[in-house]
């Protein structure tokens, strides 16, 4: 009778127990619920909108619209303004991005070696972060006055130093400009490569490094043969933020030189916002474009994902 | 012998080390104090030549740059109360969702995580035209609302805290509070919250700073100019007006950036780890 009674406590407490955890478990939808709303409201929806928009003929300040079909898509790929202002795009992120990676990567390999200790790594991370923490548009009228023509500190500088024997105007030349907004984004971004960069070399087993000593390697061949390849998925994640971040480059080029001289700095972000809200509001155009920019970055994103992946399983067959 | 010289090898490539690291250290000095110092100087003296020592003119740059017009405490305070708005929402929300995310084994919980994972790949400002053309027709173009509220759903410091509640939050303590007879939200307040003060603050600096620095979402809504923020009114010393100002260009540029660089000399230590992190970087 007593034993019965025991067994009958037990049985209740679990299933108590259970029910119990599913009663709390519907908690879960009253914490999540202000992000779902908010996310459908101000991310989702807006996202679906540009999508339906691109399929539209809106334009101006009006509000009628009618559906013409995949026109405005087959219309932008001929557009030679689009494609210039991707080329731009690219072509200023390329010539920002490799420096910066190759730079970080030094920088961050001479600060975790510990053979030789440099001291310092503080003060040089808190410095060459800096920049980064500065309002783009700040750092852009910044850079605008310091190229100025022709009395500008650095034609001033360069006139001084005899490399120039009389000012030259920067944002006059095309490469001069592109090479100014890509130093002003290597300028802005590398200390940041370099702090993520060094926390993954930090990460990486120190044992591995000690057995590679010991066996006779040298700096640079254990550099190349165990820090890169295991910093690999490090370097991949600073490499698709880097080209998410710098496929929607705007502040800068805008507010430097709104895209002179001849469009040479005009990016995909200022060719959609300008679309949109300046001339005749061709909010039609500006939707087509942003919707190639995003198949753009989904397209290279899961290329450099499928490649990371086979590199990670050939380095798990070796 | 052979240590020597590994010896004096060590040396040199210590000294180019030190030389690299010491040209870089002033490439990221070098333009903010230019920008400060001739910020102190008249436009005369800046057209003249370069200097890399103060002048005496900043109180008379002041006065040129306000008599035009340049508004700065009130570009300054609006860009405040958005920036701290925004802050505050990002920072309640994200934590409330990324609790819920771990601590509550409901249906559709892994859908919600991997929809929260995929949209950090998804490059923001493609939604901007749908984005717009929706605050249109609610009528909210020139106003606050839609710079701020969009702040609950932030993705990424919502992935950021579910890591660290992941990887600190001991789950017993949920059922412990419950047994102390705590109400759900009441554990979350007085218990989660804590345990979760160093990513929020880590965060929370990362937010505001963004927020502050954003200039593209306010550039396309806000039209009056009492209303601009801090990044848009830089924007108007471009204008015409200033083209013969160098010295008030330079002051109003200064000011914008000061606030910042104080904040960041101070807090510099937690965001360089906030940065190591990783995750925070757009």
């Amino acid at each position: 009778m007593n034993q019965e009674n025991n067994v009958g406590v037990l049985r209740i407490k679990k299933t108590s127990k259970r029910m119990g955890k599913a009663k709390y478990s519907k908690y879960g939808y009253f914490f999540v619920a202000p992000f779902i709303i908010a996310f459908i409201l101000f991310q989702l929806y807006p996202i679906i909108y540009t999508f339906v928009l691109s399929f539209t003929d809106l334009a101006g300040w009006e509000t009628k619209l009618d559906f013409v079909g995949v026109k405005n898509y087959v219309a932008i790929v001929k557009n030679s303004h689009f494609i210039r202002a991707l080329q731009n795009t690219w072509i200023i992120w390329v010539i920002n991005f490799v420096p910066q990676i190759a730079i970080a990567l030094m920088l961050a390999k001479w600060f975790t070696d510990t053979r030789i200790k440099l001291k310092g790594a503080g003060l040089f991370k808190t410095t060459f972060y800096m920049p980064n923490i500065i309002t783009a548009a700040s750092v852009a009228i910044l850079f605008y006055t310091l190229f100025s023509y022709p009395v500008g500190p650095v034609n001033q500088i360069l006139m001084k130093l005899n490399v120039l024997a009389e000012p030259f105007d920067f944002f006059r030349s095309k490469t001069g400009t592109r090479l100014i907004v890509a130093f002003i984004q290597f300028w802005m971004w590398y200390g940041s490569t370099f702090i993520v960069i060094s926390a993954g070399i930090l990460g990486i087993n120190p044992s591995l490094f000690e057995a590679a000593r010991i066996d006779g390697a040298s700096s640079w061949q254990i550099f190349k043969k165990i820090t890169l390849p295991l910093l690999r998925p490090i370097t991949l994640y600073v490499l698709i933020t880097s080209l998410v971040g710098g496929m929607q480059m705007f502040d800068i080029p805008f507010l430097l030189t709104n895209g002179a001289p001849d469009f040479a700095v005009e990016t995909l972000t200022m060719y959609i916002y300008k679309q949109a809200f300046t001339g005749n509001r061709n909010f039609y155009v500006a939707a087509t474009a942003s919707i190639v920019l995003l198949v753009i970055v989904l397209l290279i994103s899961l290329v450099i994902f499928k490649f990371m992946n086979r590199h990670n399983k050939e380095g798990v067959n070796k | 012998m052979k240590s020597t010289r590994l010896g004096k090898y060590h040396h040199l490539t210590i000294v180019i080390k030190y030389g690299v690291c010491a040209l870089l250290l002033i490439l990221s000095i070098l333009p903010f104090w230019i920008l400060i110092v001739n910020a102190t100087r008249s436009t005369e003296q800046i057209q003249q030549g370069f200097s890399m020592v103060p002048s005496i003119y900043m109180g008379y740059n002041y006065d040129i740059l306000t008599s035009k017009g340049f508004n700065i405490i009130r570009g300054f305070s609006n860009s405040l109360s958005i920036s701290v708005s925004v802050t505050f929402l990002c920072l309640y929300f994200s934590a409330l969702t990324a609790y819920g995310l771990v601590i509550y084994d409901f249906k559709g919980r892994k859908f919600i995580f991997a929809l929260i994972a995929f949209i950090l790949m998804v490059p923001a400002q493609i939604s901007f035209i749908g984005f717009y053309q929706m605050v249109l027709r609610v009528g909210l173009t020139d106003n606050y609302i839609p710079l701020i509220f969009p702040a609950i759903a932030s993705p990424a410091t919502v992935f950021f805290l579910r890591q660290y509640l992941l990887a600190t939050f001991p789950k017993d303590l949920v059922a412990a509070a419950r047994i102390d007879g705590a109400n759900e939200m009441k554990t979350f307040h007085r218990i989660a919250m804590p345990i979760l003060k160093p990513a929020l603050a880590t965060m929370g600096i990362f937010t505001f700073v963004g927020s502050w620095n954003n200039f593209l979402t306010p550039l396309m809504l806000i039209s009056t100019q009492e209303k601009y923020t801090l990044p848009m009114l830089v924007q108007l010393l471009k204008a015409d007006i200033y083209r013969t100002e160098l010295g008030g260009i330079y002051l109003g540029v200064t000011m914008t950036i000061i606030p910042l660089l104080i904040i960041y000399l101070i807090l510099s230590k937690y965001i360089i780890a906030g940065v190591a992190l990783g995750g925070v970087k757009e």
